[in-house]
């Protein structure tokens, strides 16, 4: 077996362990909810034999092992289960909000991914200087902000004192794709604001290790102009750890969803998670965050494969 | 004749040199003076302010003037006094959870990386695991599930923040491990805690400060998202996060200018004591790295 191979086997199995632990993680959390189902459902004022009924019905009368094996056939047959708050599937309800959710933050990655490489490379060219500093200190700043205070800031800005941009991203049903963007800027350059300054470090520490490895230098002498340096061995080898750092804050970009979502009057994933946790509907709940989870999984996985197919040291079995 | 037996030059001990480092860092000194206005401010904050952040008067949403500087808020109470004596409960909730967060992600983390073998394994995949939830999330449902209080929120964030802790740990006890004392003292039949602990840790400690204070930037922002989310300090604490999460929905009324004036302040308050422990964090990592 080549070591590609063989690597990138052990990672998808270390993948699926952790995948397990997260699916008995997620049903634990969701278990400490509601102490008994059909109570909370039906009301504290319902005789117990209703209650009874309804956990029965529900099957939360069974052993916990049970529930959980039960949960998870069906969660992996695309059965979520009923919502116990709105008594539809949870996926009808889901889905929706898996799609808006995916929107927000396409807007955001297609804003930032740019922005942060482009900041980062000018803070390593500037490496010491004032742009550096800059560059380096506003974006370990806007990245400690709550999401909700930089939000507030960019509102104020753009929504009230310029009037620019609408204040909600709940855009009117139906409307058209340029009307669902113009909704979607504010909310999403607040998650810019949030990203930025990491993918900006990692870039500039990738490009500041590369400016001064051997190989460029290799390259300056052989008459190469700084352009094509940059371009061909440079950027190439400093990308690669901003690609890990990307693919991480693509999963945990969620939690600030949650915020941004319910700031901005937005029905996507977060808000869901949110209204589900706080009315215990725990079948809603355990979905929607299991979706979440294994979206950060295979979101890091993929950075690794790539990471791995880039770094010839991985390809050709230096390392491991 | 003791004194000629002594190292040369006794200021320069590594400790001193730190310290003498951070006194000339800038970024460091500003973090501080950020840090501890706001903490005087959770002492004293209500004695100076030029009104009671809790009393409510008719003047509702009024917007800066000389008799209130910042405005007033629904309730008719005064803005600049409630950010002024909005800094206690964060700077209490934050520091302890961060402390249950170390201590629990020190032993963890130790644990696992002296250990290795299967023990690291089964630790590492649950981390994994763990991490994989968003911190929110995971905070949100507990809280939801063992009801608000000052209590269940140090608990819930410095059990949520226990792995992430480790991971720095177990990663600078990995490199301990392998070195000449830790041999020595393992071929000298000491027993396992005591070389974590009385061995290992004095020697990773620069790591653990570092962590210690960049997860207290973070146990402030999620203290301060909590709030926000309705979750974490209850009304009616005149918390900074609490009076966002309270007044930002007038932000769509545009022909008021908002009444920004409500969220501006406090967020601006926030703002300042996140960046202000991230300076100080910055400081010490570039000092204790030399």
């Amino acid at each position: 077996m080549s070591p590609l191979i063989r690597f990138l086997v052990r990672r998808l199995g270390l993948a699926l362990v952790t995948l397990f632990l997260l699916s008995v993680t997620v049903f634990a959390l969701a278990h400490l909810l509601p102490g008994d189902v059909g109570r909370s459902v039906l009301g504290p004022f319902s005789d117990q034999q209703s209650v009874d009924t309804l956990n029965h019905q529900l099957g939360v009368d069974r052993p916990v092992v049970v529930q959980y094996l039960d949960w998870i056939w069906s969660f992996l047959h695309g059965d979520m289960g009923d919502s116990l708050q709105y008594q539809v599937p949870v996926w009808d309800l889901l889905e929706e909000s898996l799609i808006n959710s995916l929107k927000l933050a396409a807007v955001a990655f297609v804003l930032v991914v740019p922005v942060g490489i482009l900041g980062g490379v000018i803070a390593a060219l500037r490496h010491g200087h004032a742009a550096d500093r800059a560059i380096t200190v506003g974006g370990l700043s806007l990245t400690a902000v709550p999401e909700f205070v930089s939000a507030i800031a960019l509102i104020v800005v753009f929504g009230i004192l310029l009037g620019w941009l609408p204040v909600t991203a709940a855009f009117p049903e139906g409307a058209s794709g340029a009307t669902q963007l113009e909704h979607l800027i504010l909310p999403s350059l607040a998650l810019v604001m949030v990203l930025f300054g990491y993918i900006a470090r990692m870039t500039r520490a990738g490009t500041i290790e590369a400016l001064e490895a051997d190989y460029t230098r290799t390259a300056y002498l052989t008459g190469l102009g700084t352009a094509k340096v940059m371009r061909r061995h440079v950027l190439r080898n400093a990308l690669l750890p901003t690609i890990a750092v990307i693919a991480t804050q693509a999963g945990g970009l969620l939690g600030s969803l949650l915020v941004i979502e319910k700031l901005f009057n937005y029905n996507g994933l977060g808000q869901r998670i949110y209204t589900a946790a706080q009315f215990k509907d725990f079948t809603m709940l355990q979905s929607g965050v299991l979706i979440v989870g294994i979206g950060y999984l295979v979101a890091t996985l993929l950075a690794d494969i790539l990471y791995s197919l880039l770094n010839p040291r991985i390809r050709y079995g230096a390392a491991e | 004749m003791s004194a000629v037996a002594a190292p040369p030059i006794v200021a320069h001990s590594p400790r001193a040199e730190t310290l003498r480092l951070l006194l000339r860092s800038k970024t460091f000194i500003l973090g501080v003076l950020i840090v501890g206005f706001w903490i005087f401010c959770a002492f004293f904050g209500a004695m100076v302010a030029p009104h009671d952040p809790l009393v409510q008067s008719l003047d509702i949403l009024t917007g800066p003037s000389s008799q209130h500087p910042f405005g007033t808020d629904t309730l008719g109470r005064d803005v600049l006094s409630r950010v002024l004596s909005g800094a206690r409960d964060v700077l209490l909730v934050a520091p302890l959870a961060t402390l249950v967060a170390i201590l629990g992600g020190t032993v963890v983390g130790l644990t696992s990386g002296y250990m290795r073998g299967a023990a690291d394994d089964v630790i590492s995949r649950v981390v994994d695991a763990v991490l994989a939830i968003p911190v929110v999330i995971i905070a949100v449902t507990t809280l939801v599930a063992l009801g608000s209080s000052t209590l269940t929120l140090v608990f819930v964030i410095g059990v949520v923040f226990t792995p992430i802790v480790s991971r720095t740990v177990r990663a600078a006890t990995l490199a301990e491990r392998e070195l000449d004392y830790v041999q020595a003292a393992r071929l000298g039949r000491e027993r396992a805690p005591y070389i974590m602990f009385r061995e290992i840790l004095p020697n990773v400690s620069g790591p653990v400060i570092v962590e210690a204070t960049v997860r207290l930037g973070y146990a402030i922002f999620t203290v301060a998202g909590l709030t926000y989310l309705g979750f974490g300090v209850q009304p009616p604490s005149p918390d900074w996060a609490l009076q966002i999460s309270e007044h930002y929905t007038l932000l769509s009324d545009t022909t008021n200018l908002g009444y920004y004036w409500t969220v501006v302040f406090p967020g601006a308050a926030i703002a300042s004591l996140v960046v202000g422990v991230n300076l100080i964090a910055d400081g010490l990592q570039q000092a204790l790295d030399r």
